[in-house]
Parts: C-alpha cells; structure tokens; sequence
C-alpha cells in the first residue's frame, strides 16, 4: 500500500475543498475591478461561510427526511469527486477510483437529489429551479460526454490521470481537436457551474434564477454545505480544464519540489481562467432561458466538430 | 502514420484548416448581419495565415502574392464595403433563418461527414501530409451553398458565395500548395466584379421591391 | 442435471396455473399459486446460474413434439444467464403478487384466470429460453405471447383494455410472423429445425441480409424498439401491476435474447451494416424513449416508455458489439456484449421495482395520473425509498447498477477508435452523445417522477388515505432495490462470472475486467479507464461521515427550527403553487418542440374556472404516421376487395369457374 501517496491524495482533496471559496471570491474581486467597483475581499466566501455555519438551521415544517439528508449527500459527493482529479500531481492512488465519465455520473447523482430536495416542499420555486436545472443539464451533458469522448480519441484513454499523463510525456503537439474540445467544455462548465450567461449567482429575482430557486428553502449550515459544493464544483470544473489543456508543471513524481511546482503553476493556472471569467462575465449579460439551448447546442456542435476534426485532420 | 510525425508547420497548417471550419459554422449560426460580415473577415484572415505559412515553409514565393490578394480583398475590401453598404441601406437587423437553426447546423455537421466520405478516394492520390484539408476544404463549399439556401437576406448570400470561394482557395492552397499565379489573379479578380456587381445590384434590388429579401424575387415569375 | 431442475421449474410453473383453478378462495387460490410460481422461479435461477457458470452447453431431447421433430432443449451460458433474469424476477415478484391480488381483485373468477395465465407466461418463458429448435421456439413463443395477451385483457369490461390487448396481440403475432420467417430462411438452407442444424446452414449473404432483417423486426416488435414500440404504452398502463413488471422487465428481454440467440447464436457472421442499423435504431428508440417519457403523466405509461428507452440503450450495445465483430475485434464484440447483457439484468431489476412500486402507489392512491399525486413519501417510507433506488438506477447514477451498464456501453463506445472507417467512428461517437442525452433526460424524467409523486404535498383528496403496503409487497421491493445496490457495487464480481456468454459466442471472454483487483472494474486496461464501485461508496459514506461529524457538535448550539415554508410573503401556498408534472416538462417540451404531436389548449376564463384552462395531450407520432395511415390503407383495400364481394351467387360460381380453368391452364 502506497501510503505517502494515499496521505498526498488526502493532502489534495482537503486542498480543493479549502481552496474552493477562494476561487469565488477571486473571481467575484477580478469581476468588481472590471466593473470599476471596490468589491468584497477575495477571502470574504470564507467568511459567508463561517457565518452561515453559525447559524441556526430553519427547516420547513413539511420538508421530508431526504430534504436534511440532501446537503450532505451533495456536498459528499462533490468531495468525492474532487479527489479524483489530478490538481497538482498526477499518479496519486485515488485518481483510479473513478474515470471522467464516472466524474459526470457524481455530478448528475449531485444534481439529482439537489432537484428533489427543490421539490419536496411543494414549493413553486422549487419546482422551478429543478425543472430548468434537468433542462439545462440535459443540455450540457452530450456536448460535455463528446468532448471527452474527442479528447479519449487522443488519449484512448477516460481515466484523468492517464489523460494528463499522455500530454505531459508526448512531445509537444497541436492537436486542432483540442481547441474545440475546450471551447466546448468552457461553455459546458460555466452552464454546469450556473454562471452567467445561463445562470446568475448573484441574482434572487425569482424570474430568472435556477440553482438558487432549488436551494431557496435551505438555511444555516445547510445552506453552507451548499454553497461550498457548488464552489467546489466551480473549482473542479476549473483545475480540469486547466490540467487536460495545460497540464505542464504538473508534479509527474510525488517529490516536494515537483509538487510545490506543481502547486505553484495550477494557482497561476486557476488565477488565469477566473480573470477570463470575470471578464467574459462582465462583458456579456444572462440569457434567456429559452436561449440558452442555442448556446447549448453551439457547445454541442463545437465539440462535434473536434471530434470531426479529430477524424478528418488527425488520423491518416 | 501518426500525427506526431508531422512537422510544427502542417500542424499549425491542420490547426488553422479546422478553424477555418468554424468560421463556417460560426457564419451559420450568427444571426445578426454585421457581426457576420465580420466573422468572414476572420474567415478571409485565416485564410491569409494559412497561404503565409505554406509560402513561407515550402518556398512558393508566388504565394506571397495570392497571400496579399488575399489580405487585401477579403480580409479589407470586401467585407469594409459590405459593411458600408449594410450601413447605409440600414439593415443592420437580425438575419432571417430558413428552418431549424439547430436543425440546420446538425445537416452541416453531417455535410462534413459527408465531404470526409466523399474525398476518401481522393486522398490516397496526394501524398502530401496536408492533404486531410481536402475534406475540410470541400466542406466550408458546401456549407457556404447551406448558408445561401438557409438566408433570405441578399447580403448574406453574397457572403455565403465568398465563404465558398474560400473553400476552393483553401483547397489549392493548402492540398496542393497553390495553383498557377494565372488562375490565382483570375480567382481574386472575379471575387473583385462579384463583389462589385453584388453592391450594384442590391441597390438595384432594394430601389425595385424595396427590401433585400430574395424571397420577394419570386414576385418575378412570370407564370401565376 | 441442470437442465432436468430447469424443466421441474417449468412443471412447477404449470402446476401453479392449474392448481389456481379449482381453488375458489381468492386469497388461498392466489397463495398458493404464487407460493408455486416463486419456487418455480428460484429452482430456474438457480438452474440457470449453475448453466452460466459452468459454461458448458446441455442438450437434450424431450420426447414430445412432432414425431419427425422431438422437442429439442438446451441450457448453454446464454440461456443461463436468461433463465437467472427470467426466474429470479418471477421469484420477488410472487412475493408481491398475491397481497396485490387480495387487495385489488374482488371477483374470484377474475382472480383465476389472472392467476392461470400467469402460470402459462411464466412457463411460455422459461421455454423460449430452452428451446433449441424452431418448431419448440414458436411454441413457447406463442404461449408466452397469447398468455400475456389473456393478462393485458384481464379486465375486460373496460373498453380501452380490450382495444389495448387487441393492439397487443396484433403485433405479437406480426412479429411472431417474422420470427417464423427468419427460421424459415435458414432452415431453408441448412438441413432441418434444430438450432445445431441451422447453425451449420451456409446461406449466401443477400439471404443472410434477409434472415437477419426478418428476426431484427421480429424480435423488434416483442422488445418495444422505435417505431414497433406502440404496443407497449397502451398494454402496459392496463395490466396489473405485478404483470407489467414481468412484461416489460423480464419479457422483452426474451425478446432481446432470441434476437441474440437468432444474430451470434444462428447467423453467427456479421457485417458492419447490422451494426449501424442496431446501433441507430438502439439511438432512436432511447432517445424517443425518454423524451415521450418525459411526457407522460400516467405513471404506468410513463415506465413503459422508458422500457423503450432502456431497450434502446441494450440495442446500442449490441450494435456496438456487431460493429467490432464484423471489424475482427472479438474483444470488443464481446465488451459490447456484456455492457448489452447487463443493463438486460439491470433493467429487469429496476423496471420490475419501478413497475411494483407504482402497483403499490396505484393500488394505495387508487390514482393513476402522477399530476394527483405528491406527498407520498410520508405516508409510504419503504416504498419510497425502494422506488427512489429504483429511480436512481435507471437514471443510471452511481453508484447504483443502470450506472455500470452505462458505463460499460460508453467504453465500449470509446473504443470506436480501433475501427478502419472513420464515418463508423464518427456515427459511434454521435450515439455515444446521444446515450448521453438519453441519460441526462432519463434522470430528469425520474426526478419528475419521484418528485411529483412521493415529495411535495397531496395533489388530491384520495392521495391522503394511502398508507405502507403489506409485509410481501414491501419485501419484494427491498429485495429487487437490494439486487440494484448489489450490482452496482460489485460489478465486476458479477462480469466476471458472465464471462462464460462471450466465450460461448464469441470464442473470447474479458480477461481484463479484474486486472486491477476486485476492486476495480476495469474492462479494457487498467490504463484506460476503471472504476471502483465499492471505493465510490466508501469515499462517499466517509465523506458523508466527515461533515457530518463536524457538524453535528455544532447542533447542540444551533437546534434546527421548524417554521412554514417560505411563501415571499403573499400568505399561506396551497398545494395548487407546486409544480405539477406537465409544468415540469414543459421547458424540454418547448426544447424538443418537434419531437411529439401536442395539442395543446387554453380555454378563456369562464365562471366555473377562473383564469381560464389549459390542457395539454401528448401523442405519438408513431401511431399518428404510420400506424393510422397503415390502417386507413388497409380499410380502402378491404373495401375495393368487397366490390368483389357482391352477394350474387353467379357472380361466385363465375369466380370458381374462373379460377378452375386458370388452374387447369396452369398445372397443363
């Protein structure tokens, strides 16, 4: 048994969870400067956090079991997921728990009970909320699953270690699939991660919101579990499209120096992608819902056509 | 053969064949009209890149002129006088679209499908490396025919028969590393009076039924 | 041997449909004939499992039949595999059969019958699976297909079951009709009727073509792919409960199997071709499927559609499977075989759960349509919890079991890479992003379902009344949710030990599948993609444990208060604020705008409703253009055929005169 590795895999997992409301908060700072505000500290999430874990806890009087069980099966689950991705080092024994498509499967079971819980009170936000999140994520899920699927075509591979492994030992290549793919998997992230332009974070006006309408009813610690799995799920989203991409840096041996290496590049690396963020965030504004399926289907037949490329350019 | 054989500059020549390909989509799927005038600026300066590189890599020289042809024509003249004209008949509104917008973007992803089967014999007779933009190149044709069918707007039309001519511009370019200078100034000259009897003719067409919907053409018929 | 105890399971399966008869006690007859049906159910399990696992193939030769032709039978892998499904459901479904009879049949005759026909169905099914000859095949075929037809019918006196039953034996017997053909073709080459005798057949490839398209629209039919699936929302909806989850999760399987046993079993080459066509039409029928799912607010008609779907996703793995084989990838043949053969088990599970669950619903509610429904979870914990796994396994979530199947059909998929065509690899691809889709809806199909009917608040008065269902009901679902949770975590314990179906057909099994340890399924390399289902749990149970250990010492200080639900303080919500089904569905219904033909209509406010009415029906276009048009063709030809018919007794005569001299002309 690997322990250094397992206690490194642990190391990272504990990391991401922490890490999760800083990205947040980042990208909420970068956003206020772009918009020519002051703006919250980066580090105010935690403190969101702190405060909302202080709180007393309001359950509705008709909420069922499922409804308390909920943020902890989510938040579980997103931890569950975060420890299988390959931050910064890859080769850690927990990355073969799971492939990328198992990864997906977390987050749908995430996803679902979240839907439930919207709709247990008999609320018609709720309802709302779970019936556009389904909508949205049946949207994101193919052009997500074809994107990988264009990517494995390289890698032959869906184990994320393995995938980033492959880029980092094969010499340098532009592969024209891989600009699709990840254009198309930036749009699937800001949709699965409810940011502008299909959801807005920022937003309670009824009208317009998804994820906020299925969590409305939730409160106190609750509500914390919440907030942090979806900033964790942001972060996730964020260290995978940063490492399948770019993956250098990335500590190929589980060594201090590789590893602080590897720590150092993938915060370069995420700061990066939250300042395009805020900036893509500040320029454009939250689509209709019924608009959103164009972009939708815009991802979808961008990562179609990486993996048409793929079959035309790159295979002779 | 395998990618990794290739050599940095027919990875990149591969790379900007595929975003050539999305500027096809993009076109296809842009509805409002300046914003398409530019992405076929864009389409046109991909093109350039693309006729640069092969000049510079295999040492066509005669490129080089086919190359600023290029930068001249389409990435400037062309769409900097159909944003003018757009401008000044003040139809900067949203295109019109034929069908299903998604419906017709998965028709020009199977046009690619298709364009891949139908250069397959083709490609075993190039034994260049590059020769996969064939398909590519067959495809930004076709798909400029999809936009013409797919638009009632004259304007877009105008464009969707440029994107085409890039498409065979692509094809001797990159496949077979330019055609003879003759045909080259041939190409771009006829683009030149297209464009220019396009511009006459929409003044002609919008004096006449005053739109530039082509859909109004059938008024035209004789026969009722 | 084996084979023998699957035989006794069949004679114990009769038996119970004759004991059932002279019994005039409702509550003993239906006791004791499904006490019968459930050990003739576990005797064939466990026959079956002895079959697969072994590996090696009985044979024998009943003495009955045709004189020229004894009943050939034979128990080999595959059919093992079939029996375990077939037996195993019958055996949990007898548990919940007989509480569901007590509590819904009141008449003793009708109890009867019920009980007979299901004897006869079971025992039809057992013998599909055994048959290893045409003539005995269409025999049991035919048994399993008129007894089922006998169940759809039960309750008669009511107009639409009838018309449902009648539009159900129609297209069992076209599709039998097929089947019959297809036997026909390679019979017609090879030297008689025993499977063995048409596997030796060499036929020439056009009549392979037509053998093969003949069985892909027979077996089509029974399973409920696009476009013959219409029989299966209008039967489904009208047989009892616990005859809904044989149908659809166990009998359409014996659909799947024959069509196996016909392609790898009798045919035994491929061409690429077949492959696209399963793997297309798999596509369409999964993805058609969930969407017509999504659409409906009977609950019963809700699941059979999803059987459409989920035969879909089995189909894809066939045809990947024939893809590779016709490629010359047995390993790969054999991976989409055994992602197929999977998500058969997984499927018959979680729809049989599914289908008991909404018996118990349907049975306690007394309501059929899901927009009646809602808060149903309190009155019925343990059914809802069982119909929740249920709900997650189709919606293929992990770490339950519709997962694996998934997973493995997405593998599979993947591995499209080793083909030569690069449009065979580009049409994979495509199907892999729409079995994508199929799951995302499938999971927003069932969040609509468990959300509607068991959260929420009561949509109707009747609702109200329902309270946990007996001890046997209850226990069938736990067992069936059990199997669900089993399989998803110990997937390849389970692929392991069906290694021998792939070896059997293809001549090659899995040898990766544990390279990594129990642990780890691992189907292609340990490289290339694994998944440790047992680990999934563990992190999350640990995960689970963690926050909530650190949170729980917080609770002390800060007790959960209870308060109303939040109303945005325009005073108390009634249950007519929620979310309805319809209302759910209505953005992917403005999405998938095309898919359906949708009335729908909004009548101005009038006194009686107050802010006017709107309804909306969802239909199909399957009946609407090509089944209608098929039967308006059919009526103008029946009646340019009775001009013929004129009544004049010359005109008759004249006819047999007609026809005499053409046949003397003929024959000299």
């Amino acid at each position: 048994m690997n322990v250094s590795g397992w206690i490194l895999a642990l190391g990272q997992t504990a990391l991401l969870i922490l890490l999760a409301p800083l990205l947040s908060g980042w990208i909420k700072w970068v956003k206020c400067k772009f918009q020519n505000r002051r703006g919250p500290i980066p580090w105010q999430p935690y403190r969101d956090l702190a405060k909302l874990f202080r709180k007393e806890v309001v359950v509705a009087q008709q909420a069922s079991p499922l409804f308390r069980a909920t943020p902890y099966l989510v938040f579980s689950v997103t931890v569950l997921a975060s420890s299988i991705v390959p931050a910064f080092a890859v080769g850690l024994p927990t990355a073969v728990i799971a492939d990328v498509i198992v990864m997906v499967g977390f987050f749908a079971l995430a996803r679902f009970f979240l839907c439930l819980a919207g709709m247990d009170l008999g609320t018609a936000f709720g309802g709302m909320g779970a019936s556009r999140e389904v909508t949205i994520s049946s949207l994101t899920e193919p052009a997500m699953l074809l994107a990988i699927f264009t990517l494995a075509m390289t890698f032959t591979s869906t184990n994320l270690d393995a995938m980033v492994l492959y880029t980092l030992t094969q010499p340098f290549q532009i592969y024209p699939s891989f600009i699709f793919a990840g254009m198309s998997l930036l749009l699937v992230g800001v949709a699965e991660c409810g940011r502008i332009p299909i959801d807005n974070p920022a937003t309670h006006l009824e009208l317009t919101m998804i994820h906020e309408a299925m969590i409305l009813e939730y409160s106190g610690r609750h509500l914390a579990l919440l907030e942090w799995a979806s900033m964790l799920k942001m972060l996730i989203f964020g260290v995978l499209i940063c490492n399948l991409f770019l993956p250098w840096g990335t500590a190929l041996h589980l060594e201090p120096t590789a590893i602080a290496i590897g720590l150092l590049t993938l915060g370069i690396k995420l700061m990066g992608l939250g300042f395009v963020l805020a900036a893509s965030e500040s320029v454009l504004a939250k689509m209709r819902l019924f608009r959103t399926p164009e972009l939708l289907s815009l991802a979808f037949i961008i990562a179609l056509l990486g993996m048409l490329g793929h079959v035309i350019l790159e295979v002779h | 053969m395998n990618f990794t054989v290739l050599t940095m500059a027919e990875q990149i020549i591969l790379t900007l064949a595929a975003l050539m390909l999305f500027t096809s989509f993009l076109l296809l799927a842009q509805t409002r009209l300046l914003t398409l005038i530019h992405i076929f600026a864009l389409q046109g300066a991909l093109l350039f890149a693309t006729t640069l590189v092969i000049a510079f890599t295999y040492g066509r020289h005669h490129l080089l002129i086919s190359a600023a042809l290029t930068l001249g024509l389409k990435v400037f003249f062309i769409p900097i006088q159909l944003q003018k004209l757009v401008t000044r008949l003040d139809i900067k509104r949203e295109v019109e679209v034929v069908g299903n917008p998604s419906l017709i973007m998965f028709g020009a992803a199977a046009l690619v499908l298709f364009s891949y089967y139908a250069v397959l014999p083709i490609r075993e007779l190039s034994m260049l490396a590059t020769r996969n933009t064939i398909a590519v190149s067959l495809a930004i044709v076709l798909l400029g025919m999809l936009l013409i069918i797919s638009r009632r707007k004259a304007v877009v039309q105008v464009v969707g028969f440029m994107c085409m001519e890039n498409g065979l511009m692509f094809a001797a370019v990159a496949a077979t590393q330019g055609m003879p200078m003759v045909v080259e100034m041939g190409v771009a000259l006829d683009v030149l009076v297209a464009a220019i009897l396009f511009g006459i003719f929409f003044f002609q067409i919008r004096t006449e039924f005053g739109t530039l919907d082509v859909d109004k053409l059938n008024l035209l018929k004789e026969v009722d | 041997m084996y084979l023998q105890l699957a035989h006794f399971g069949v004679l114990l399966a009769l038996l119970a449909a004759a004991v059932s008869l002279p019994i005039r006690s409702i509550s003993a007859g239906a006791r004791m004939a499904f006490t019968l049906l459930g050990l003739s159910g576990l005797v064939t399990a466990v026959s079956g499992c002895m079959g697969m696992l072994t590996g090696c193939s009985l044979n024998l030769i009943l003495p009955i039949g045709l004189p020229w032709l004894n009943s050939h039978q034979h128990l080999d892998p595959l059919a093992g595999f079939f029996l375990i499904i077939v037996g195993g459901v019958t055996a949990i479904v007898s548990l919940f059969g007989p509480s569901y009879i007590i509590g819904s049949v009141s008449d003793s005759a009708a109890a009867r019958t019920l009980a007979f026909f299901t004897g006869l169905f079971v025992a039809g099914m057992y013998l599909v699976i055994l048959a290893a000859d045409a003539f005995s095949f269409m025999v049991a075929w035919e048994l399993m297909s008129v007894a089922s037809y006998f169940l759809v019918a039960h309750e008669h006196h009511k107009k639409e079951n009838v018309a449902a039953a009648f539009i159900y034996l129609l297209m069992a017997q076209a599709g039998g009709l097929f089947i019959l053909l297809g036997y026909g073709v390679l019979a017609g080459f090879g030297t008689g009727f025993t499977f063995a005798d048409m596997q030796a057949a060499t036929l020439p490839e056009h009549w392979q073509h037509i053998a093969f398209a003949l069985a892909f629209i027979g077996f089509g039919m029974k399973a409920g792919i696009v476009p013959l699936h219409v029989w299966l929302p209008q039967a489904h909806p009208v047989a009892p409960s616990h005859i809904s989850a044989l149908m659809s999760g166990v009998m359409l399987k014996v659909a799947v199997y024959g069509f196996i046993r016909f392609c790898y079993g009798l045919l035994g080459t491929f061409y690429w071709q077949w492959g696209v066509i399963i793997l297309l039409v798999g596509c369409a029928s999964a993805l058609l499927g969930i969407l017509y799912a999504l659409m409906q607010q009977d609950l019963k008609r809700l699941l059979a559609y999803s059987s459409v779907e989920n035969i879909g996703i089995i189909y894809m793995g066939l045809g990947l499977s024939v893809l590779f084989a016709s490629n010359g990838n047995p390993v790969l043949a054999a991976l989409g075989l055994v992602a197929a053969l999977y998500h058969c088990v997984n499927h018959a599970l979680f729809k049989s759960l599914l289908f008991l669950g909404a018996g118990a619903l349907i049975n306690q509610s007394g309501q059929h349509d899901l927009n009646r429904m809602g808060g149903l979870m309190r009155l019925m914990p343990i059914t809802a919890i069982c119909f929740l796994v249920g709900c997650i396994s189709i919606s293929a979530l992990p770490p339950f079991n519709g997962f694996v199947s998934e997973w493995l059909t997405f593998q599979t998929a993947l591995q499209g890479t080793v083909l030569d065509s690069g449009v065979t690899k580009s049409i994979i691809a495509v199907a892999a992003a729409s079995l994508a889709l199929t799951g995302a809806l499938a999971a927003a199909c069932f969040v609509k379902v468990f959300g509607i009917a068991f959260l929420g608040q009561a949509r109707h008065q009747d609702t109200l009344q329902a309270h946990e269902v007996s001890f046997g009901m209850r226990a069938s679902q736990i067992l069936l949710a059990s199997g669900c949770l089993l399989l998803g975590i110990f997937p390849s314990a389970a692929i392991n030990s069906m290694q021998t179906i792939p070896t059997d057909l293809l001549g090659i099994g899995l040898s990766q599948v544990e390279a990594g340890g129990w642990l780890w399924l691992t189907p292609i390399s340990a490289r290339a993609s694994s998944y440790g289902a047992p680990l999934v749990l563990f992190g999350i149970s640990i995960a689970w444990a963690g926050a909530y250990l650190l949170l729980h010492p917080r609770r002390r200080k800060t007790p959960v208060r209870y308060s109303p639900r939040w109303d945005c303080g325009f005073g108390s919500l009634s249950t007519r604020n929620q979310y309805t089904a319809t209302s759910f569905s209505q953005p992917i219904r403005r999405i998938f705008r095309p898919v359906w033909p949708i009335d729908e209509r909004i009548d101005p406010p009038t006194p009686a409703a107050e802010g006017g009415r709107y309804s909306v029906h969802v239909g199909d276009w399957a009946w609407e253009k090509l089944y209608l048009p098929l039967g308006r063709m059919v009526q103008r030809s029946a009646k340019m055929v009775t001009k013929i018919q004129g009544g004049n007794i010359r005109t008759y005569l004249a006819y047999s005169f007609f026809t005499l001299i053409i046949m003397l002309w003929i024959v000299i």
